[in-house]
């Protein structure tokens, strides 16, 4: 670690105008995704789910991607900022991925008539919570802040890792079966509803992400016993 | 590049969370030389040997050992020193002479049964060469521990509380080696509470507070600081 | 050569706690047992899915049997020991992770004739079941020796090791049974080919990712 660095802590008001701007686009995007998209054909209302459900997995994957540009920033850069940006964005990251879980099982219940259909997207996301779950109890279960860091960091990267595998062995496994679609296909009429609410969950996505580092970097500081008084002094 | 420095270390400072066990320590041991650091519980001894050891990073500072940085060659640093801790490094399910083939092993030294019990005798295990270490006592564990030292024949030896847990034969054999060590050039680095003992078998004396050095000078003057 | 070395202290250790081999084989047996339970009487039933209970129980039993690997290692620092003189925590990574790797796979080969018993299995290719349970093995082997080494340092190990290590071994839980089923039952799709590469990409992956990161674990 970059242990000369004391942790320090932004101040500024950038999280919360991206949590703002995130969620009037998200409002925006879901009022008409909801209420003036045409419904989809084939199934009717429940494809809306499919405006949130869509720029949730987007932005899953792309937190779960960011907490592991964070691993490789503590395995090699050795900062506590990379670290508390890797604890806000593993965090954030199970949120969406069981958001995903609690949506696809929404929508597979009155499509599929079950609570689970076992698509391979929406299975490895399920694995992948279980993964990023385990480093946040790994994180929980070391005192050490810098054996935490470092600990997180190379789950993060063999976590991630694992995500292409766990996708076609699922794939695999699962086209021996039947053939199930995903609530993915959108026809070109319902994008502007989608790419409204894409970047309305990435704002809130980043502010949150922000914020909750800004909240391990207190947490930190708080662990770490400041730099000691110069010798001579009380 | 001096090199007739065993150690150099400047600034060197080692936090554990909370609490800081070591704040800018500094310290010159000449080649070839003894050091004594002293100090009561919990005043860094054990830490600053093993950050000299490399067993962990100094949190700010920088030192050399043996010609080698700490922190940028590690293993050279490895290669020259050796240190005995408080943990024995012993696998308690093997003998005390695998054990110590073991390391023998990686060290690319003469590990034949004959070499090693060489060595287990100079450390008074002989009879219990092939005893399991989980049936030995804190003290043989200690002298197994410093017949491994000795294995390494290292240029710089790190001793933390060598007369631990020993018997008064076993006070006896550390000096014994501590003398064969100062015989044979070597530079060593004890920490120890038995100040006299210590005074009269080092050079040079350190001691320590709270991880700060608070008394540095030849040994000869250390027991008249009335420093406990 | 290290590796070497690190191979030779870590056949002695396995040998000299061999009795260990033992209690983790019979907790094995028992769970094979209670799977037959669970299922029910059904022979057809179990026949179909003994390749998921022989892995399963495979996979609970290596939670034992990795974590037991790391203690001896860190009880009285051994492991810091060796680093210190120095070793590469490379190779003592894989003289580790081959040693768990080959007791994985004779505790599977252990389990096998177990399984063929309860479930009621024929053995046409025990060969080749035997190259894949090294196969699997290994998979289960390289990531479970380096969460044991973090587990076996922090508090509550005994969960964070099933913690860590089961969500990642889905690959190798997919891939194993499957072929295994197709071993056992013949392969008309020819399919057996595909979940062997995923598996052997698999084992590649993470013999490499873990030796890398390996260091950072147990140094300090």
């Amino acid at each position: 670690m970059n242990e000369a660095e004391t942790v320090t802590v932004s101040r500024g008001p950038l999280p919360w105008v991206l949590g703002g701007l995130g969620l009037v686009l998200l409002a925006a995007g879901s009022w008409l995704g909801l209420f003036h998209a045409p419904g989809e054909r084939h199934m009717g209302d429940v494809q809306r789910i499919m405006y949130v459900h869509v720029p949730t997995a987007w932005n899953g994957m792309l937190a779960f991607t960011f907490a592991f540009a964070c691993a490789l920033g503590v395995l090699w850069r050795g900062s506590w900022r990379w670290d508390c940006r890797l604890e806000a964005s593993v965090e954030v990251g199970v949120v969406l991925a069981a958001l995903l879980c609690i949506q696809g099982s929404l929508w597979a219940r009155p499509t599929w008539g079950v609570w689970w259909d076992w698509d391979p997207r929406l299975t490895t996301t399920a694995v992948m919570l279980f993964l990023f779950i385990g480093i946040l109890a790994l994180r929980r279960f070391v005192d050490d802040p810098e054996r935490r860091a470092s600990w997180s960091a190379v789950a993060t990267v063999i976590a991630y890792a694992d995500v292409p595998l766990v996708y076609f062995s699922v794939r695999w496994w699962n086209s021996l079966h039947q053939v199930q679609s995903s609530p993915e296909t959108v026809s070109s009429a319902f994008y502007l509803p989608l790419r409204l609410n894409a970047f309305g969950v990435l704002f809130l996505m980043s502010g949150l992400i922000a914020l909750r580092a800004r909240l391990a970097a207190l947490r930190l500081r708080d662990e770490l016993a400041p730099p000691p008084a110069a010798p001579g002094a009380p | 590049m001096a090199n007739d420095l065993a150690v150099e270390a400047a600034g060197l400072s080692r936090r554990y969370a909370r609490r800081w066990a070591l704040v800018d320590v500094a310290l010159r041991v000449p080649r070839g030389s003894a050091l004594m650091v002293a100090g009561r519980n919990g005043s860094g001894k054990s830490t600053l040997l093993r950050v000299l050891a490399t067993a962990i990073r100094p949190t700010r500072g920088s030192a050399r050992v043996a010609g080698f940085d700490l922190v940028a060659d590690p293993d050279d640093v490895r290669r020259k020193t050796a240190l005995l801790g408080h943990a024995s490094y012993t696998y308690d399910a093997l003998t005390a002479l695998e054990n110590l083939r073991i390391t023998a092993r990686f060290l690319r030294r003469p590990h034949t049964r004959e070499a090693l019990r060489a060595v287990l005798d100079d450390v008074g295990l002989a009879e219990r060469a092939d005893d399991a270490v989980e049936t030995f006592s804190a003290g043989m564990r200690r002298r197994l521990a410093l017949g491994r030292v000795l294995l390494q024949d290292a240029e710089v030896v790190l001793l933390d509380e060598p007369y631990g847990q020993l018997d008064p034969p076993g006070f006896r054999l550390v000096d014994r080696l501590l003398g064969r060590l100062r015989e044979g050039g070597r530079s060593v680095l004890m920490a120890t509470h038995l100040l006299e003992r210590g005074a009269g078998l080092c050079d040079d004396a350190l001691v320590l507070e709270t991880g700060r050095v608070v008394w540095a000078g030849p040994a000869a003057d250390l027991p008249a600081q009335g420093v406990t | 050569m290290t590796l070497a070395d690190a191979l030779r202290k870590d056949v002695l250790l396995q040998w000299r706690t061999r009795a260990r081999f033992l209690a983790v084989l019979a907790f094995g047996a028992v769970t094979l047992l209670l799977f037959s339970f669970a299922a029910g009487p059904d022979t057809g039933a179990l026949r179909r899915h003994a390749p998921g209970f022989l892995w399963l129980a495979l996979l609970l039993s290596s939670t034992l049997a990795l974590a037991e690997s790391f203690q001896a290692e860190f009880e009285q620092r051994a492991l810091e020991g060796l680093l210190l003189l120095p070793a590469p925590a490379r190779s003592l990574f894989y003289g580790k992770a081959l040693v768990n790797a080959a007791h994985l796979t004779l505790l599977g080969g252990a389990l096998v004739p177990l399984a063929v018993v309860l479930y009621d299995l024929a053995l046409p290719r025990p060969g080749a079941l035997l190259g894949l349970l090294a196969l699997g093995a290994a998979g289960l082997s390289a990531p479970g020796t380096l969460y044991a080494a973090m587990a076996s340092q922090a508090r509550a190990r005994q969960m964070l090791l099933p913690l860590l290590l089961f969500p990642l071994v889905v690959p190798v839980l997919l891939s194993t049974v499957k072929a295994t089923a197709l071993l056992l039952t013949g392969d008309p799709m020819g399919q057996l080919r595909s979940w062997l590469l995923l598996l052997v990409c698999f084992d590649a992956v993470y013999w490499s990712l873990c030796g890398l990161l390996f260091g950072r674990v147990v140094e300090e």
